[in-house]
């Protein structure tokens, strides 16, 4: 298969690859995927308490190029938004963006969804909080 | 050192440049017609199709008349069950089959499941072989024909075909066997090792592409098939179609060099396989080979780098030349059945590469293979929450997944 350009640079050069501390109150983890199923992707999230915004994200995959190029994409499209505006990102943003095949679709909702996770598991964390 | 290296031998090879040699004049000035029995351009092109069929002959033990030509080992296949199914069907309608073969076999025999044939397919063990108490207790007074290949495409493991061919003699069934990736590379003979039907193909064996053979017996016992297809009677009727002539005397001329060369080559390229091996053994943990080392064709190595995708894994190497049995990489997206019927489990086939070695591999070429597979897994690693995990000391079955 050919991949884009684009597909082709995330995968050579990921952005935002690491982990945050899971336990710390500001980060978010989302994890979506299998192994059996040949992809799992971690994406967490940081967030600026006072200002609602998303200032770190950080990345590990487990997939295919597709797969590793969608999530170093969302990470480097959530840093900067507030959690409204990162809920926003949809699929088809980044099929457009990576310019991906039929076949790889399913690496961007799974982007998508590990957006999701991840902004719900800080959403959670502060309600335990203030709780 | 030129790149891309090539180390995909089990998908094809390149025709050996001596095969080349061989077929051009039948390009050009002997282009006749072999069936043509009445001037020189036919007879001299019948020349050169009998001259290979000696060729092809010979590397199995076989004889001449016993050879029919074919589009390649996928038509081989169909024409050797198929065939023996129809012309023995008022003898019985069981045949027994394993679940690693080909799909040229699988297919064909769920074809004939469709219409009233019983097909039993073999598991296999977690080595990739087969059980032969499993096969004896299979047969019964139904069961006309044993397809069993002799090596497996991915995984390289070697059937005992010999022990195969004497349970299905004794019990008065015909043995057929793909040999696809074996013919050429460790010996076969079709007497000593009771092969009644038996596909090759050139193009993995540095023929040409478009041409195979299906060997039949002709002796103890004879072997009939109903025709796949009508025409002109080629082939003693078994399949018609004008004849090949370059490609066929590519495909004897590919025989008759691995007839010469295969006890040296597969020493040396067992021993390139091995280094191979070694190197990766020794710089990466967490990586398992896919099937039995011992009985294993001399060029295959099949392994799973535990927590990096083989698709991955493959385009972190563009200059490398291999294939995966991850799901990413099939058309069904599914990942690899035969490594399923193993018993190796979907996260491990997703990571599995198989690197098929060959002729015109060096030693050179091997250690800048493993060198970038080392460098490329452990950049995945990194970036592998996987493996990130399993060192924190996380087991990853104890997990509840998120699937989609």
């Amino acid at each position: 298969m050919a991949y884009s350009d684009k597909v082709l640079d995330h995968y050579s050069n990921p952005r935002n690859v690491g982990t945050l501390d899971r336990t710390d109150p500001r980060v978010g983890t989302g994890m979506v995927g299998a192994p059996e199923c040949g992809d799992v992707m971690r994406l967490q999230i940081k967030v600026n308490e006072e200002t609602g915004i998303i200032e770190d994200a950080r990345f590990k995959t487990f997939g295919c190029g597709s797969a590793i190029a969608s999530s170093s994409l969302a990470t480097e499209w959530v840093k900067g938004k507030t959690l409204d505006e990162a809920l926003a990102i949809r699929n088809i943003d980044i099929v457009n963006e990576l310019s991906l095949p039929p076949v790889k679709i399913h690496c961007s909702v799974l982007a998508e969804d590990a957006i999701k996770a991840a902004i719900e598991d800080y959403k959670k964390k502060r309600q335990q909080q203030k709780g | 050192m030129k790149t891309p290296i090539y180390m995909d031998y089990h998908a094809t090879t390149p025709v050996d440049p001596r095969v080349l040699d061989a077929m051009l004049p039948y390009f050009r000035e002997k282009f006749g017609n072999a069936a043509s029995r009445n001037h020189a351009f036919g007879w001299e092109a019948e020349q050169a199709v009998e001259k290979a069929r000696k060729q092809i002959a010979d590397l199995i033990g076989a004889s001449p008349q016993e050879i029919i030509f074919t589009s390649g080992a996928t038509e081989s296949d169909n024409l050797a069950i198929k065939g023996v199914a129809r012309m023995y069907a008022e003898r019985g309608n069981h045949i027994i089959t394993v679940a690693t073969e080909h799909k040229a076999v699988l297919d064909t025999c769920k074809r004939l499941a469709k219409s009233g044939y019983e097909v039993t397919y073999l598991p296999v063990q977690r080595d990739g072989l087969i059980d032969l108490d499993q096969l004896k207790n299979a047969i019964t007074d139904k069961t006309i024909l044993i397809s069993v290949m002799h090596a497996n495409n991915e995984i390289g493991v070697l059937q005992p075909i010999r022990e195969i061919g004497r349970i299905a003699r004794e019990r008065g069934v015909l043995f057929h066997t793909d040999a696809t990736q074996s013919v050429g590379k460790v010996p076969v003979n079709v007497n000593d090792d009771n092969i009644d039907l038996m596909s090759l193909s050139g193009h993995k064996m540095y023929g040409p592409k478009g041409i195979g053979a299906l060997y039949v017996r002709r002796k103890n016992p004879r072997v009939q098939l109903a025709a796949e297809m009508d025409g002109g009677g080629h082939e003693r009727g078994m399949r018609s179609g004008t004849l090949n002539v370059p490609g066929i005397v590519g495909l004897g001329e590919a025989c008759a060099i691995c007839q010469r060369e295969m006890a040296e080559e597969s020493v040396r390229i067992a021993a390139l396989r091995d280094r191979l091996k070694d190197k990766l053994q020794s710089e990466l943990d967490e990586i398992y080979i896919n099937g039995s080392m011992e009985h294993r064709l001399p060029n295959n190595l099949n392994i799973s780098f535990a927590y990096v995708e083989g698709e991955s894994l493959m385009m972190g190497m563009k200059d490398v030349a291999v294939s995966s049995g991850s799901a990413c990489t099939s058309a069904t997206l599914e990942p690899s059945y035969v490594l399923r019927a193993l018993g190796v489990g979907d996260d491990l086939a997703h990571t599995s590469i198989r690197f098929g070695l060959g002729r015109f591999n060096t030693e050179e070429e091997v250690d800048y293979v493993a060198a970038r597979v080392i460098e490329v897994v452990k950049k995945l690693r990194e970036l592998s929450p996987l493996y990130e995990m399993v060192k924190e000391g996380v087991d990853l079955k104890s997990v509840q997944w998120v699937k989609d």
